[in-house]
């Protein structure tokens, strides 16, 4: 039966399954963990995986011919088994750099991911990881400004930066919510910041929020002589309603506005272009990414969210916290940050990164650890997530007895008494508990929070773990 | 009021032991350090007065509390601060800075405010300290 006989062929057959293929530089790599229905041969899933998310239909078409089709078919090159997994594999996919539209998160995600998931020859099918190339990267605006511009435009060097979310999320009036904003900057904290669910609504409404906000990021900034921050949410339902909010912010002297990853991918890119072009920091909250990202069969990866949110130009994105009440393995966090930081980033299965990844001098986005984390595992944040990450305190700030202020010393001081402990050279992670007590004899702040939250853990198995594969197996 | 911009103000400030330490942590990493020096304090005042060039080819900490020794004889109530810098590719920024010197007395900020139309408020941080001229602001 030829190639071209109408009817339907085995995607395999029709040129989407290529062991022989060499991927080259400039090509678009995924890899899909696949759990092909009883019967369907893996080759044949991961080709179908390929037709589907570049030229394919379910049956032969003529007008393949007038076309350089080979060049536009998407090539499934490997295929392997997930260890420990029966039944997953691994498909390996290469796509032409011809198949995606300059600088569009929208075209690459459409494509890639458009079609394929409810695919029903497979159960389940999960995008693991992808390899944008250079010559990709290069059509993205990137990070707005990134981390180092970041850390110049707010003077702040050498530390972690502090933040909290005002809580409670919902309820607040515009003026009690500024008196948080005041108190928890003035005792210590860089950034406040807007919940993701803190839009426009009937208890408060954007304007007011942003001006009394900005009345206590000002107050604090004198009460300190430090510049200060809080994540203004400018998510709303048209883009014309954010371009206004993130423009008022703007015109108050906002150093940073937010948005929510629901806005969508096409939102966020015009959203990084204007904080680029206004000098306003972007802040992303990836409010409902654990909806696709959490299971380990289905969905898409984190990481891959974090490749994209870098290439369409957010400086700031939640990442995990590792130690916190929310999933986070500290293999698969660890891949996340890197993702976010790097500039060269080598594969390594045990981080769950499966390709090399270049960004050609793409500036960092700022990984946000965010959601039940307290002064008293400052030790260990700090040895999971590093210097460049923003750290924040939302309960561990706005709960502690003595008051939002003190909570907000407390975080600070436990915070440079790690620094300046692991910068002496002590074994940091070991000596910790107690680093944390000794600064705590001159910081009653310190001294109530860990009393308060000392022996707060959440441990809890992760959903999401890398599966190491030691020495890949071909089939 | 005490201003806490740098890496180490909400600890109590830095013996000299402990300053040699954390150069001794700088020049580990190959950052070489600097000392600069200023009386306007306002945090969009990006540069203070440079205490001769970065100390690029100093690896001993000891030659670098020296200089700190000798920009605050010369200084004594001016604010000064040792920076750390990362000249490594992709980085080229500062890595580090913290105060090794305050003036004793530390005015603080007043806010002027000016209401605009709408409920707006134009902000204006105004260091006390300006109020008198270059070098005799914390006499």
């Amino acid at each position: 039966m030829s190639r071209w006989s109408a009817g339907v062929i085995p995607y395999a057959e029709m040129g989407y399954w290529r062991p022989d293929y060499e991927p080259g530089p400039s090509d678009v790599l995924a890899a899909f963990r696949i759990t092909p229905q009883p019967g369907v041969p893996p080759e044949e899933a991961g080709a179908a995986v390929a037709g589907e998310s570049s030229t394919a239909t379910w049956t032969v078409v003529w007008t393949d011919r007038l076309t350089a089709y080979e060049q536009y078919q998407a090539k499934c090159y490997r295929v392997e088994p997930v260890p420990g997994r029966d039944g997953e594999f691994i498909a390996y996919i290469a796509y032409d750099l011809d198949l995606f539209e300059e600088g569009s998160i929208a075209n690459l995600t459409s494509s890639i991911i458009g079609n394929v998931f409810g695919f029903k020859a497979l159960k389940a099918l999960r995008l693991e990881d992808m390899r944008i190339p250079t010559h990709y990267v290069k059509t993205f605006q990137g990070p707005a400004h990134g981390i180092v511009m970041e850390r110049e435009y707010l003077g702040k060097f050498g530390r972690p930066l502090l933040g909290a979310t005002v809580k409670p999320k919902l309820g607040l009036s515009a003026r009690n919510y500024g008196r948080v904003v005041y108190e928890a900057l003035r005792g210590g904290l860089d950034f406040t910041k807007d919940d993701e669910n803190i839009n426009s609504q009937p208890f408060m409404r954007w304007r007011d929020r942003f001006l009394y906000c900005m009345e206590g990021v000002t107050r604090a900034q004198a009460a300190t002589g430090e510049v200060k921050g809080h994540y203004l949410n400018v998510t709303a339902a048209t883009m014309e309603d954010m371009y206004e909010r993130a423009d008022f912010a703007r015109e108050l002297g906002s150093v940073v506005v937010m948005i929510d990853l629901t806005v969508g991918y096409t939102a966020i890119q015009s959203m990084a272009n204007w904080a680029r072009r206004n000098g306003v920091l972007l802040h992303l909250h990836r409010a409902g990414h654990s909806t696709y990202t959490r299971q380990k069969t289905h969905g898409v990866s984190f990481r891959v969210i974090a490749k994209w949110m870098r290439l369409a130009g957010v400086d700031h994105i939640h990442a995990g916290t590792v130690v916190g009440k929310l999933e986070g393995d500290p293999h698969s966090v660890a891949g996340f940050y890197d993702t976010l930081r790097l500039d060269k980033i080598a594969a390594d299965p045990v981080k769950g990164l499966f390709f090399d990844q270049e960004w050609a001098s793409l500036p960092g986005t700022m990984p946000v650890a965010s959601g039940g984390i307290h002064a008293g595992q400052m030790h260990q944040l700090l040895d999971h997530l590093g210097e460049d990450v923003i750290l924040q305190f939302g309960g561990g700030t706005i709960g502690h007895p003595m008051g939002i202020a003190a909570g907000a010393t407390a975080n600070r001081v436990a915070l440079e008494a790690m620094i300046k402990a692991r910068n002496e050279g002590r074994d940091f992670l070991a000596e910790g508990p107690d680093i944390l007590r000794a600064a705590a004899k001159r910081s009653r702040e310190l001294d109530v929070a860990l009393t308060t939250w000392g022996d707060v853990t959440f441990n809890y198995d992760s959903t999401d773990t890398p599966d190491v594969v030691e020495t890949p197996v071909s089939l | 009021m005490r201003i806490t911009q740098g890496t180490f103000s909400y600890l109590p400030d830095l013996t000299d032991d402990e300053i040699a330490a954390q150069v001794a942590y700088a020049l580990d990493n190959g950052w070489p350090c600097s000392v600069e020096f200023t009386d306007d304090p306002h945090p969009r005042n990006s540069y203070w007065e440079m205490w001769g060039l970065p100390m690029f080819d100093l690896a001993d900490p000891a030659g670098v509390v020296y200089e700190v020794n000798e920009c605050r004889r010369a200084y004594p109530n001016h604010y000064v601060r040792l920076n750390a810098y990362d000249a490594r590719y992709g980085r080229q920024t500062t890595a580090l800075s913290f105060i090794v010197q305050r003036p004793k007395d530390e005015p603080g900020f007043r806010i002027d405010r000016e209401e605009t139309s709408d409920r707006r408020v134009r902000y204006r941080m105004h260091p006390y300290a300006l109020d008198r001229p270059e070098g005799e602001r914390y006499a």
